[in-house]
């Protein structure tokens, strides 16, 4: 219980399902070999940790941000350049991370400080606002990030494919792909375990205090503005954390794969599916959400492919793979209405506790 | 809110000019920095041109605000939508619209915007039952709905439409400008002016002139005063809530013509400026988003002549510079 910070997932299906996932991700090399399981599995992992962080803004304060990508962007694109710009050298991933980090948390603690003194919605909007400007940066200081065409770069020697420790391990072979894979496994995992840690201390307590009811916290002598800011500086430290870790894991960074809207709509749509508030949900909510983007479209495809062939009208272009987002669009909004808690707030029956 | 007893006479309003002067302040300092007059007055048209545009599209967002504390992240939604059906009526009747006589393209244009309005306002209709209602006097929740209705309008429009950008060619007697001496004015710049003017004036009108006016400001102000004198405020929203939706449609025709150009992801590229202009105005409050639209359109359109490099992020600075005076926007008039 300690690594669990006391808090566990307090529901025999949910701990099943969290056992199954994370014991198919630990050995998913080995289980399924080939390149797109282990994509599959690698940005599970990445989600499930950016996603959790999240859900500490959202589910245990109650803020709404729409910057959470620009801090993912911040990680991926600081150890991008870095690895772009000085080769590819441990020296330099480090240089990325002692850039990335600390710009992600000075960034969070400016807004945090700016807008967090007013309602939510305030922040939102502004979060909104920061966030599209700098995506517009991104895709227009060329000289350093290279566009909209992004930075692709080389990983070290040791994290390459073509670096083999063990020819033949139950059949595969391990190389420096599958090492990333388990550097970013464990990473992910351990700052998900950190945020589990963090939303269960004190400082976790008063951020729930604050959501329930800030005016009361405040009362009480806690300095809200801090607190809150605070909680925004670690999801963002967390966000820049897994950015960086999928910068790596995807040797390139680029708006589209860390920056644009539909990634932050995405953070959105597994938490909420998930379950706010749990950090629990993030993981059930980043694969679900990741098992279906990858596998539910193939499906559509197929559903489209017959709708047109049988000659129905609409269905084909509603049908069409990349629509998948309406769907999911429809299913968030039917979540919210219905199943405010998600699938763990389900699966643990217990009443409702974020309004 | 200020305690008042009986024998008190009523406070006169106070006039607070400072904002109303900065767009004007603002302009008459651009003049020597652009340097000549006649760009001058072609940046200063083109930016009351949009200026107008956005505050039509942001004057749904900021009194359904104010009234009822709902902010709706899918406004956007609205604007997309309303340029999407006026094309459904610009595109077949292109012929009329492509003819050399103003009378022809306005009666094309007339019901385009008529449709996209109606369209627009019944959507709005529809969302606030279905998203806005369940989740009153929540936040959170409302974030949450309206940015899931915004994703799901947006991917309906691509499954109706298709995923390709629309080309909206400007009526024929729209296009040009008016050359006076050196000075050239875009016509179409011109009428967006007008019609922007016409539609404040009009908002102002029925605000400060008429009973529903008079409860949507009391309601503003103080919703649940206004619900214990009698009145059904859920219904009043309801229609403050299609009027602004249908506003935004409107917006979103003009929009489209400006650009030439309709993509359903125009929808929300504009919600992120709308906003932008709703803070700087002041949550709830009409004037302040007029002049916040001018504002952010003025210095996109200086800053894009005077630094290019800049106008990538002036929206922000400038925000940033309105809520540093003023950290609750321009005007404050909701007591939230």
């Amino acid at each position: 219980m300690m690594i669990l910070s006391g808090d566990p997932p307090r529901s025999r299906a949910l701990s099943l399902m969290l056992i199954a996932i994370i014991a198919v991700l630990a050995i998913t090399p080995f289980l399924f070999p080939g390149a797109k399981p282990l994509n599959v599995a690698a940005k599970i992992c990445i989600f499930a940790a950016l996603v959790a962080s999240y859900d500490l803004l959202l589910g245990y304060t109650g803020t709404v941000s729409f910057a959470h990508t620009m801090f993912y962007g911040i990680g991926s694109y600081a150890v991008a350049i870095a690895l772009y710009t000085m080769g590819p050298s441990w020296g330099a991933v480090a240089a990325g991370l002692v850039i990335g980090l600390p710009l992600a948390a000075l960034l969070a603690l400016g807004i945090g400080l700016f807008s967090l003194r007013v309602e939510a919605i305030f922040f939102a909007m502004i979060t909104l606002a920061v966030a599209s400007a700098f995506l517009v940066l991104a895709s227009q200081l060329s000289w350093l990030t290279g566009g909209e065409d992004g930075r692709s770069f080389q990983l070290p020697e040791l994290l390459r494919p073509g670096t083999v420790f063990i020819k033949d391990l139950f059949g595969v072979r391990v190389n420096g792909r599958i090492l990333t894979y388990y550097v970013i496994f464990v990473g992910c995992a351990a700052m998900i375990l950190g945020l589990l840690r963090v939303v269960n201390s004190p400082f976790g307590r008063v951020l729930q205090a604050v959501r329930e009811n800030r005016f009361r916290a405040e009362a009480l002598g806690y300095r809200t503005v801090f607190h809150l800011t605070y909680a925004n500086v670690i999801a963002a430290l967390v966000a820049a954390s897994a950015g960086v870790l999928n910068a790596m894991w995807l040797r390139y960074a680029g708006p589209d794969t860390s920056l644009s809207f539909s990634i932050m709509l995405d953070i959105l749509l597994m938490v909420v599916i998930g379950g706010m508030g749990t950090i629990y949900g993030a993981i059930i909510g980043a694969t679900i959400f990741i098992l279906a983007q990858n596998y539910l479209q193939a499906l559509m495809g197929a559903a489209s492919n017959a709708a047109t062939e049988a000659g129905l009208p609409l269905l084909p272009g509603l049908l069409h793979p990349d629509r998948w987002l309406l769907w999911l669009g429809l299913l968030f909004v039917a979540s919210v209405y219905f199943f405010p808690t998600g699938i763990v707030g389900r699966l643990r029956g217990a009443p409702k506790p974020a309004e | 809110m200020t305690d008042l007893t009986a024998s008190d006479a009523l406070p006169k309003p106070k006039r607070d000019l400072a904002p109303v002067l900065l767009p004007l302040f603002l302009a008459l300092l651009m003049l020597p920095l652009v340097g000549s007059f006649s760009s001058w007055v072609t940046l200063t048209v083109a930016s009351l041109a949009m200026g107008m545009m956005i505050f039509i599209m942001a004057s749904g967002l900021t009194l359904v605000f104010g009234l009822m504390d709902v902010l709706n992240f899918g406004h956007g939604a609205f604007i997309a939508v309303g340029a999407y059906v006026a094309t459904l009526v610009l595109l077949p009747l292109a012929g009329m619209s492509q003819a050399d006589s103003l009378l022809t393209n306005l009666a094309v244009l007339a019901p385009a915007a008529l449709a996209a309005m109606a369209v627009s306002g019944a959507l709005g209709l529809v969302v606030e039952r279905l998203l806005i209602l369940p989740v009153y006097g929540q936040h959170l929740k409302q974030i949450l709905m309206t940015t899931g209705g915004l994703i799901v309008a947006e991917q309906a429009l691509y499954a109706l439409w298709g995923p390709q950008i629309i080309p909206v060619p400007l009526p024929t007697a729209l296009r040009g400008s008016f050359i006076i001496g050196d000075i050239a004015i875009a016509k179409y710049r011109l009428l967006v002016m007008l019609v922007g003017i016409a539609v404040f004036v009009a908002i102002q009108l029925v605000l400060n002139r008429t009973k529903i006016g008079l409860l949507i400001r009391a309601g503003v102000e103080n919703r649940e005063m206004v619900e214990a004198l009698g009145y059904h405020i859920k219904r009043l929203f309801l229609g403050v809530f299609m009027v602004g939706s249908a506003l935004a449609g409107f917006g979103g025709i003009m929009w489209a013509l400006y650009r030439e150009q309709v993509h359903a992801s125009m929808g929300n590229d504009l919600t992120v400026l709308v906003f932008i202009v709703v803070i700087i105005g002041g949550l709830g409050s009409i004037g302040g988003c007029f002049i916040g639209a001018l504002l952010v359109a003025m210095v996109a359109n200086y800053g894009g002549f005077l630094v290019p490099k800049l106008a990538l992020v002036s929206n922000i600075l400038l925000m940033v510079a309105i809520l540093m005076w003023r950290p609750r926007g321009l005007y404050a008039v909701t007591s939230r």
